[in-house]
């Protein structure tokens, strides 16, 4: 520490100048708690946690009828986002190609995601195609550093490219939150299904949901 | 016996080692900090198992209220001058340099152009009061859609990040969502707060 000479006016008494040493020590004390006022400050202050974003990629809108992708009814599943987070889906048959009759199921664990994934699973079995990779799974062994990122992003387009695998097509009604769509758009990711669309409603469709809403006099709810 | 005789030791214990540390760590989170920009409204994001950050330059953001007002923001102080000065000579109001400095550094912005230059006379204080209507982007008056679309003119590597409250409309959704692929972004993000979800195989 830098050494102050302290004491420069000895000279009253005519005799040499005799320096009175001072102590060098300064009390730190209000310092260390302006320091530490300052470091509660920036952490309340601080977000540490960025927000996380969900990409979506949607298709190009001028695209003529026979560029379409027609879709295998026995591989499609229908998803009606309705008021009060309900969800109403259905299959098409495929010898009639009519739809199925429309059931009525929620968010919660047993409720979608049950079906997605026991109806992916019994697509991927017909089809002899075990492809069982999850990808937020895969996405967790790359972090952990047990997989590397080209592999993780080869098998993660493979789940996505499967030809047999569960298509979905999501429609959400106009009484939908938009929270009902982060969370369908999560369950696509949580049941590893690569191919699904956000397709806007039908007039027909939201009439299907009021007609399967008021025939249900008590929805099933799974927990 | 003859007593044990206890030295009396002072009680001051040298500060500087604290102090250090303590500056250290204050120097830390300085650095770390950013400032959350005051936004207008107070927006409850969904959550989700997704797991990609969000980037902090050439991005902007469409947030969506509860109540369905849309409001506009553009990361980049040089890219929101050039954004208001191409507006300006799209809708032929012309903007004072005071003007555009203040829009360029202003965080957020909901209301229709021709109140625009209303919101930049307050002070920024002051705009939290400011009633915001939210940006038109219905198909009669669809302003959203200009300010995307200058905003890829001035930024052309910029990226949307839509920012929904959980229980805004999906009309509103679905509307922004058109704009969108009306301008050609057929690529955007959806802003999410993290959750541990259980993965299931």
């Amino acid at each position: 520490m830098a050494e102050i000479e302290g004491g420069g006016g000895g000279h009253k008494k005519g005799g040499k100048p005799k320096g009175k040493k001072m102590s060098t020590r300064v009390d730190f004390t209000p310092m260390v708690d302006l320091g530490f006022l300052l470091i509660t400050f920036f952490m309340l202050t601080t977000s540490m946690n960025k927000p996380k974003t969900m990409e979506i990629n949607m298709p190009v809108k001028e695209v003529t009828e026979e560029e379409k992708q027609k879709v295998k009814a026995s591989q499609a599943i229908t998803l009606l986002l309705a008021e009060n987070d309900e969800i109403v889906y259905y299959f098409i048959n495929e010898q009639t190609g009519e739809p199925e009759t429309p059931v009525i199921t929620n968010f919660s664990k047993g409720g979608i995601r049950a079906t997605l994934l026991s109806k992916n699973k019994e697509l991927l079995d017909k089809a002899n195609n075990n492809n069982y990779d999850s990808i937020p799974i895969l996405r967790e062994m790359y972090k952990t550093n047990q997989i590397k990122e080209d592999e993780m992003k080869s098998r993660i387009a493979g789940i996505k490219s499967n030809k047999d695998a569960l298509i979905v097509v999501i429609k959400a009604d106009d009484k939908a939150k938009y929270k009902n769509l982060v969370d369908i758009l999560d369950e696509m990711l949580i049941c590893n299904i690569g191919r699904y669309a956000i397709v806007d409603i039908s007039p027909l469709e939201a009439d299907l949901i009021k007609t399967a809403m008021a025939t249900s006099n008590s929805p099933v709810t799974p927990k | 016996m003859p007593k044990v005789k206890v030295p009396r030791k002072s009680t001051s214990v040298d500060m500087t080692a604290m102090t250090d540390v303590a500056f250290l760590l204050l120097t830390f989170f300085m650095l770390a900090t950013q400032f959350k920009p005051d936004e207008p409204v107070t927006v409850n994001a969904p959550s989700s198992v997704a797991e990609v950050p969000l980037p902090d330059v050439d991005i902007m953001t469409i947030t969506i209220s509860n109540d369905g007002r849309v409001f506009f923001s553009m990361e980049g102080q040089q890219y929101k001058e050039e954004l208001i000065r191409k507006m300006s000579a799209i809708k032929q109001v012309p903007f004072s340099e005071k003007e555009i400095k203040e829009f360029s550094l202003m965080s957020s912005f909901g209301v229709p152009f021709s109140q625009l230059k209303e919101l930049l006379a307050e002070k920024s204080e002051e705009r939290a009061k400011f009633n915001q209507s939210g940006i038109p982007s219905d198909s009669t008056n669809n302003e959203l859609a200009d300010w995307i679309w200058q905003a890829r003119l001035s930024n052309n590597k910029v990226r949307v990040a839509i920012k929904g409250d959980q229980d805004a409309n999906f009309p509103v959704v679905k509307q922004v969502i058109a704009t969108l692929q009306d301008k050609k972004v057929n690529r955007f993000n959806f802003i999410t707060n993290l959750t541990t979800e259980s993965v299931e195989k």
